[in-house]
């Protein structure tokens, strides 16, 4: 996910002159093919977040479309200010890619563990949030970045994570658009809402319900911010649980977007919800993303039995 | 160059007009602001407005202007009376200062006042900001220059320091960085809270062309800033050596009036007093 969405920056720079790429201090070679050919619209600014996150608002206040990269923690809780005032306040063009989103750098610890990214962005007036769930999701997202007002936070998996959306989206007819969540199946029992990779979960464990005949809708909301409030709830309404799936902390992410909009529904039937996502710790084993998220259960087992125990 | 304020040196005419019309803000309006801070900047601001930047109040964001950042944002009182004078808003928009209905609030923000290039107050941004604007300036290869006015309290953030790091590197010879040192923060002097102290020398190792001078001198100050750039291979410093609450007996570094937000009709009628006495 992390060289499309990298790749893809280097294709948007080619064809338009306003993409600028900033990066901290990246690996050995990252876009070299960028900084060869568009040198003076490439930079690599040293371990300094903060100041390039305000450096990147000056260029966009300019009329330009910075791109930076680097690690999720340090783009987000080391430059919360600046990113908050000179990319939500001024609501400038920047584009965060960021590294890691969730527990890929569980062999690292919690200081490269992006677990809260969501939640505290998602305060920010005028941010947006995407967090797609495969390389070829985020395809489809990034030409869309160029146009887009404002700033975006895009959330970058570990890189070779299993297709899960092409053959559903062909299938289905969809259309990837910012803000505009995806239904990747109909089922008029129970809702599961994911967000990034978390996808292939919610599919597996609605495959694994209709088994046993339970019908589980599953909405992808690939941005979390603007929420798709409008879909989410016509299929909420529909049906009796609703299950929210998040590699983060249950605090602040998707699953207390969707408990803001439920607690403040009236519905005509009775719902049930529940949230799945890290407890509110810092995760203490190293290992693999995957053993973390099993860890903490973020898996399809979970979702079903969840979804058995809301009905 | 100088290393300090001469106390000595005669305030001229605009000098005493531009703090009256500051005096005159805060009592028409809210009656608070960082009265030190905008007496402190006063020089720097009128000869960069007077001589020095390149824009045209009728089209604020004409392309090829010179930006200019107050990154000590609470510096906002001098500057807003400058930019009203020069047609940027109307000047009925300075009795509406802080308030419900205005568009100049404590600090300055940039979608709403025309002529600011970027909302500050949260201080150790508007370098950075400034560097993008330079690095855009350069790509553009366009000859507008970017000019940042900071404060020494601000210059304690590590962004600063930062942005200095990435400006030098750059090497940005269109980028001027000008640091209001009147030696006082909030709290006390600048000596005790965090003594920035080799202040000249600290730019300079960043890879600044740097000089000194007394920030209330007019003359001094027009030269300088007109012999810009220093260096065609570094990005300017000019450390302006200032008096806090400059102008007036009682406001001169004493931190009562780092910021007022209760001032009275009496010390209203003191600061003019004195301002106007001293014109005659």
């Amino acid at each position: 996910m992390r060289k499309t969405s990298l790749d893809m920056v280097y294709e948007l720079a080619k064809q338009d002159p306003r993409v600028f790429f900033i990066g901290s201090d990246l690996g050995v070679g990252t876009l070299e093919n960028f900084k060869q050919e568009m040198p003076d619209r490439f930079f690599m600014e040293g371990v300094s977040e903060a100041h390039i996150v305000s450096m990147a608002a000056g260029l966009a206040l300019e009329g330009k479309i910075p791109y930076i990269n680097t690690i999720a923690t340090f783009l987000t809780r080391r430059c919360f200010e600046q990113v908050v005032l000179d990319l939500g306040l001024h609501n400038t063009n920047v584009r965060l890619i960021s590294s890691g989103g969730g527990l890929v750098y569980a062999p690292l610890g919690p200081t490269h563990l992006a677990i809260d990214d969501i939640g505290i962005l998602r305060t920010i007036p005028n941010m947006t949030i995407v967090a797609p769930a495969d390389a070829e999701e985020m395809r489809r997202l990034m030409p869309l970045t160029l146009e887009h007002q404002g700033p975006i936070y895009i959330r970058l998996g570990k890189g070779g994570d299993p297709i899960v959306t092409t053959s559903i989206m062909n299938e289905r007819h969809l259309k990837f658009e910012i803000g505009k969540a995806l239904l990747m199946r109909e089922g008029g029992d129970a809702l599961i809402v994911s967000t990034g990779i978390c996808l292939g979960a919610a599919l597996e464990a609605a495959g694994h319900l209709a088994e046993q005949g339970i019908q589980s809708a599953v909405l992808h909301m690939h941005t979390v911010k603007p929420f798709d409030q409008t879909q989410f709830l016509a299929l909420a309404t529909k049906v009796r649980a609703i299950v929210t799936i998040e590699e983060h902390t249950i605090l602040g992410g998707l699953g207390s977007a969707a408990a803001e909009i439920l607690a403040e529904t009236s519905f005509s039937s009775p719902k049930r919800f529940k949230r799945i996502g890290l407890p509110d710790v810092f995760p203490d084993r190293y290992g693999t993303q995957a053993s973390l998220m099993e860890r903490y259960s973020l898996t399809s087992g979970r979702i079903v039995s969840v979804v058995k125990e809301l009905l | 160059m100088n290393e300090s304020t001469n106390p000595n040196i005669k305030l001229g005419q605009r000098s005493l007009d531009l703090r009256k019309a500051i005096v005159q803000t805060i009592a028409s309006s809210s009656k608070r602001g960082h009265v030190g801070a905008a007496f402190s900047l006063v020089e720097i601001l009128s000869v960069l407005y007077d001589d020095i930047l390149r824009y045209d109040p009728k089209n604020p964001r004409w392309g090829k202007r010179d930006r200019f950042i107050l990154s000590k944002g609470h510096g906002c009182l001098a500057l807003y009376v400058l930019l009203a004078e020069k047609g940027f808003f109307p000047a009925t928009e300075l009795a509406k200062f802080c308030k419900s209905d205005g568009i100049l609030g404590g600090h300055p923000e940039y979608k709403k006042v025309p002529g600011i290039e970027a909302s500050t107050g949260s201080l150790g941004h508007g370098l950075s900001i400034g560097v993008g604007f330079a690095l855009n300036a350069r790509f553009e290869k366009s000859d507008h220059r970017v000019f940042v006015v900071m404060g020494d309290g601000e210059s304690n953030e590590g962004t600063v320091w930062e942005a200095a790091l990435s400006a030098g590197k750059h090497k940005l010879s269109n980028l001027t960085v000008m640091v209001d040192y009147n030696k006082f923060q909030s709290y006390s002097s600048t000596r005790e809270v965090q003594d920035m102290e080799p202040f000249a020398d600290k730019w300079r190792s960043f890879g600044f062309a740097t000089h000194e001078v007394d920030g209330h001198d007019v003359t001094a100050l027009r030269k300088l800033f007109k012999s810009l750039p220093f260096d065609s291979t570094k990005p300017n410093a000019i450390i302006c050596h200032t008096t806090k609450g400059k102008g007036i007996s009682f406001t001169e570094n004493n931190l009562a009036w780092h910021h007022k937000n209760k001032v009275s009709d009496d010390e209203v009628r003191a600061l003019m007093a004195e301002l106007s006495g001293a014109s005659t």
